[in-house]
């Protein structure tokens, strides 16, 4: 720990050389962790460096090998299964914990409904739900079905079901990762407001930027070990990027490559509109890396899967290699070497209960069939030969997909979606929720597909990963695409002023 | 045991014994158990002419299972396969009957394909719609189970319909009562279903494909498998299978009636579970499907030539069978 900032505040939660092995195979080792009373402290680390581990063994949903934690200055055991909410103690997943069919009032007294003469006091909940939403400055009704709010909404009713149950301390696991930056703002407001009343956060994220924003201490895990913790002031970035990974970052990005203006078309898609989506049109070239930008629910996905045959499209064409596709046959699109990445990896991209082959040639099971009989030697050799390339790194080859790591999943995913050899490719956030170095790995995955005469579109909420990796960028907002930037032009204001409406392409 | 496990362990890592799946296991290690205590039950029990008359009886439940494993694999559920036995065996008969062709061997022939059409025909409806009229499975085929019910208790005017044709009758006999190579046919037409069954199931695109609908419909979608072309087939072979069942059914008795095939499906659905299939879809093991119908048998056996338990609580013994199996399945669910 670091001797200068000891004793400053007072310490609410402390974890003292916690271990922890999982199956004889141990992924902390010694790991010290001290939190105070009214801070936000970012837990920083890569993909598997042990963070939620420690999240979850400060939270009693996991006990430790050896080690103790504190709380308050005495030794405790947590008790399990999140029966820790009772000393304060709240952990926010990453996946909610929200049950569609109940309303926000509901989802907050869910487990200790308040009742009187052993009936609902069903307007005492409703006012309390009010006070507390009102607090955070939150404008859901309280009667609203959590299936009808929005991520950011959902975010926020978690929250307040923190607040709700006395938290001094929340566990926050990626918050953002779903959320726009108007929304994120707006969290963070309601973070800062609930930590300048004494309530202490730990954020977890793996996004520098609104790590340096919003925390004051910053600790860093690798490997399972504490490397370091200091104030987030003293560090910047390019620092922190340093000690998660133990490296110099070398450039993140790839250097870009400019498609010659003379380059074949590819994908015409021309007036495209769907429910939501109006009158889309764009090009790729051969070789060329296209980014499209823009607030969350700005229709880019909608765009990409109506593109993708996932989706009907009510109006327009989309042409590969001037063949026209017919509209909602994904069939159709494959075959011409169109291919889709989701960027929803648990839910529509992997079977988590199945192993990495199954995973792998899903789409692609033709490929090792001869007279419908599928050959396990083949399907064998193309796992191999996608984690060479991809390099997937698993310690045991028949881990089901559940147990991998993000940045592992999301690479078994490009690599399943590249087993069926598309020369146009869609990658939907490339890199959600995944760590620095995997991050890089990716970017060069696809410069490298690029430069191979490959076709690629990135969509992505992350704008320095589109101004980093594109020659083009299209600007979506509200189901239009409202700017197509170009070369010195791509730049975060740039983006910003057409994905926020304040900018519009001239009407071509 | 089931091919899928070897292709697993041929990808990289040596095999130890935490690899090994328990609840694959589980079915086996019950039938197992249930065989010794039925040898200490009752002498008789364990000679080989009991065991295989036990196999024998529980071959329509055996062969309607391995359907049912493939529709509970795809996160469907086919309840209406009890009735379908009694409609489609009720069809066949009366067209046995009909006379239309006068040759006994050729009128056989005949309705054997007519009978695999016509189960085939009333999966596909229930397939349909499933799929396209986009019902709940569950309320789906409770209507189709009540329509097949009723179909056949018109067709039978409320009594029996009976082979009449005693040409056809001695032709047909051995179908049930026959043996192959010293084994009982229906022995053997249930190895060759679950055989066929697994092949598929483990070995082909179609197979893989059943498995990831009913793990993930939605992972299916965007991996551009035909979501509800997959649902459909795995009824129609649900329906084939009941065909295949309804072949065996009709030479042992010769006869239908509007309560032939009463409660079937539940003791086949049973089947599925206690053989290891998940109910939510997902994860299909044909073999432990054809295990566990063994089993549902066996218990009513051994309660038989017990004399401790009274073989009227036979029905209460097979409810708690499928519980005792969801609870000592959860238990199992593998720790890594």
């Amino acid at each position: 720990m670091n001797p200068e900032t000891v004793d400053a505040a007072r310490v609410v939660l402390q974890a003292r050389r916690i271990s922890k092995s999982f199956s004889g195979v141990q992924v902390l080792f010694s790991v010290n962790f001290e939190l105070r009373a009214g801070e936000i402290h970012a837990l920083m680390g890569e993909n598997g460096a042990g963070k939620s581990t420690l999240v979850k063994i400060l939270s009693g949903f996991e006990q430790p090998s050896s080690g103790e934690i504190l709380l308050d200055g005495q030794p405790v055991t947590l008790p399990a299964n999140g029966a820790a909410e009772a000393l304060g103690i709240v952990i926010i997943h990453q996946e909610f914990n929200l049950a569609e069919h109940l309303t926000v009032a509901e989802s907050l007294f869910l487990g200790r409904e308040v009742t009187r003469f052993g009936v609902l006091d069903r307007k005492y909940m409703r006012a309390e739900t009010r006070r507390v939403l009102d607090l955070l400055g939150c404008h859901v009704d309280a009667n609203a079905l959590i299936g009808s709010l929005s991520i950011a909404e959902k975010q926020m009713v978690e929250i307040a079901k923190a607040i709700s149950r006395d938290a001094r301390i929340v566990f926050m696991d990626e918050p953002t990762a779903v959320l726009s930056r108007e929304e994120t703002n707006f969290l963070f407001r309601q973070v800062r407001k609930l930590r300048d009343r004494g309530t202490s956060f730990v954020f977890v994220s793996h996004k520098l930027d609104e790590v340096i924003e919003l925390t004051d201490r910053v600790t860093v895990l690798r490997d399972g070990q504490w490397v370091k913790t200091a104030a987030t002031s003293m560090l910047d970035g390019e620092s922190i990027a340093q000690l998660m990974v133990g490296r110099e970052m070398s450039s993140l990005y790839p250097a870009k490559k400019e498609p010659n203006v003379d380059e074949e078309v590819v994908l015409r898609v021309d007036a495209v509109s769907t429910d939501y989506v109006k009158d889309a049109g764009f090009e790729v070239r051969k070789g060329e890396i296209l980014g499209f930008s823009g607030m969350i629910g700005s229709g880019r996905t909608e765009l990409m899967e109506a593109v993708a045959g996932l989706r009907p499209r009510l109006s327009g064409e989309v042409t590969i290699r001037g063949e026209t596709v017919p509209s909602g046959d994904v069939h159709a699109a494959n075959r011409r070497g169109l291919a889709y990445m989701t960027k929803d990896r648990k839910a529509k991209g992997l079977l988590l209960n199945s192993g990495m082959t199954a995973n792998l040639t899903l789409q692609s099971l033709g490929r090792h069939a001869r007279i419908g009989y599928l050959s396990p030697a083949s399907e064998a050799a193309a796992l191999e030969r996608a984690r060479r390339r991809f390099d997937i790194r698993v310690r045991d080859g028949n881990v089901v997909a559940r147990r991998m790591s993000g940045g592992n999943q999301q690479k078994l995913l490009l690599a399943k979606v590249m087993e069926t050899e598309p020369d146009i490719i869609i990658i939907d956030e490339p890199t959600r929720g995944i760590d620095v170095g995997t991050k890089q790995q990716i970017y060069h995955f696809i410069s490298a597909l690029a430069r191979d005469g490959r076709s690629i579109i990135v969509v992505s909420s992350e704008m320095p990963e589109v101004i980093g990796l594109c020659t083009r960028v299209a600007v979506m907002r509200e189901g239009r695409i409202v700017g197509m930037l170009e070369g010195d032009e791509i730049s975060e204001q740039e983006i910003m002023r057409y994905a926020a409406g304040l900018k519009k392409m001239a009407a071509a | 045991m089931s091919v899928n496990e070897e292709s697993i362990q041929s990808t990289t890592h040596r095999r130890t014994w935490r690899d090994v799946d328990l609840r694959a296991v589980a079915p086996f290690a019950a039938l197992a158990l249930l065989l010794i205590v039925g040898a200490m039950v009752n002498p008789n029990f364990i000679s080989l002419n009991n065991l295989a008359n036990v196999a024998t009886r529980s071959a329509f439940i055996a062969i309607i299972a391995v359907g049912a494993t493939f529709v509970i694999s795809a996160g469907d559920l086919d309840l209406s396969v009890g009735s379908m036995v009694a409609f489609v065996a009720s069809l066949m008969i009366l067209f046995m009957n009909s006379g239309v062709i006068a040759d006994p061997a050729l009128m056989l022939t005949a309705a054997v394909l007519f009978a695999v059409v016509a189960g085939s025909a009333c999966g596909l409806a229930n397939g349909l719609i499933t799929t396209v009229g986009r019902i709940e499975p569950f309320i789906a085929t409770l209507g189709t189970m009540g329509i097949y019910r009723g179909l056949t208790t018109w067709l039978s005017q409320g009594g029996a319909i009976t082979l009449r044709e005693p040409g056809i009758q001695e032709l047909y006999r051995p179908a049930y009562f026959g043996s192959i190579l010293g084994m009982p046919v229906p022995i053997a037409i249930i190895l060759a279903v679950t055989a066929v069954a697994a092949f598929i199931l483990y070995r082909t695109r179609y197979g893989r494909h059943v498995v990831a609908v009913g793990s993930n419909s939605d992972v299916a979608r965007y991996s551009g498998i035909a979501v509800n072309r997959v649902r459909t087939i795995a009824f129609v072979i649900q329906g084939l299978c009941v065909a295949v069942a309804v072949l065996l059914y009709v030479p042992r008795l010769g006869s239908t009636s509007a309560t032939t095939g009463i409660l079937w499906e539940l003791q086949a659905i049973t089947a599925v579970v206690v053989g290891g299939t998940a109910l939510k879809g997902g994860a299909g093991r044909v073999w432990g499907t054809i295990c566990g119908a063994f089993i549902l048998e066996l218990v009513g056996n051994i309660m038989l030539l017990s004399n401790f338990i009274s073989e009227y609580l036979i029905g209460a013994m097979q409810g708690a069978i499928i519980i005792i199996a969801m609870l000592v399945q959860r238990s199992l669910v593998r720790k890594s």
